[in-house]
């Protein structure tokens, strides 16, 4: 019981380095292998979404642990969280958060850097693939996790 | 003036070729100098890092092994600078490195990218 008090303050500290060029080639061998695996580009954005969402319901303990961030009143708030918060945390890139519908229900993001996709070029026999599509599946997991997420559905948008 | 760069991989195969030239007509130059360089493989792989490696009448080749045991070829006619010709493979071997990154390529592959073609092509016209 000490012990997990102790540690709670030094983790809050602590986020590991990894070498960045280690973590795209090891995200790039992850897709490369889906690609040969599976036949339609569809079914391999669904594994990768998959593969997300087991990240994202892990990973929104060890943000809340760490930010201490208490719980959003609105879509809004939860927006600047995931960016500024979460983002920032994990893939050290916050993005910009965009096209509000009307209602207010609906928001995109837009990664202008993304360290996933370093060096990565797109094969042409793939056109539906979506490459970055584990991050759609992180933020499912994720605020699924928390009172009032699990209506959240999101849709990755490759632009180059 | 003709310039010839072809990238060879493990098994003799050509992964990248390319040519410099600066006039438009040289069909049967560049089958001579892609015969050229297959020749001079063998003289290649003995020089080690970079050297003028051969003589062909009026062509000569330059050659450049990477760690990795990937072999660069330039065929040419005409003098060259020895740091041009360095720096050139330099340049080269940076951006196939990049391109080596990319997590879809198969090594030992022919390089299929077109943003690799374009350095490449940028590279040749800065040094050559």
């Amino acid at each position: 019981v000490n012990m997990s008090k102790q540690s709670v303050p030094a983790r809050s500290q602590e986020l590991r380095r990894v070498s960045g060029e280690l973590f795209s080639l090891t995200y790039g061998a992850l897709v490369a292998q889906l690609v040969k695996d599976y036949e339609s580009d569809d079914e391999i954005n669904k594994q990768l979404d998959k593969m997300g969402y087991n990240i994202g319901i892990r990973l929104v303990e060890d943000y809340l642990s760490r930010s201490g961030q208490n719980r959003c009143h609105d879509l809004k708030e939860a927006a600047e969280v995931l960016t500024k918060g979460g983002f920032k945390m994990f893939l050290g890139v916050v993005p910009t958060v965009a096209n509000w519908s009307s209602k207010g229900d609906e928001f995109s993001l837009v990664l202008d850097q993304n360290p996933l996709v370093d060096f990565v070029e797109l094969p042409e026999d793939h056109p539906n693939l979506l490459y970055s599509n584990i991050i759609c599946g992180v933020i499912r997991g994720a605020l699924e996790m928390v009172p009032e997420g699990d209506c959240w559905r999101g849709g990755w948008k490759e632009c180059f | 003036m003709t310039c010839y760069f072809v990238i060879v991989g493990h098994n003799d195969n050509p992964l990248f070729e390319l040519d410099v030239k600066e006039t438009g007509k040289l069909d049967d130059k560049r089958q001579m100098a892609q015969f050229v360089a297959h020749a001079s493989l063998d003289l290649v792989d003995e020089a080690k890092f970079l050297k003028s490696v051969d003589r062909f009448n009026e062509l000569s080749v330059a050659g450049f092994v990477t760690a990795s045991h990937m072999r660069f070829i330039l065929v040419y006619d005409g003098p060259k600078a020895q740091e041009n010709m360095k720096n050139f493979f330099m340049d080269m071997y940076d951006a196939f490195v990049k391109a080596l990154l990319n997590p879809f390529y198969v090594p030992n592959t022919p390089i299929a990218s077109s943003n690799f073609r374009k350095k490449a092509q940028v590279i040749a016209k800065k040094y050559l």
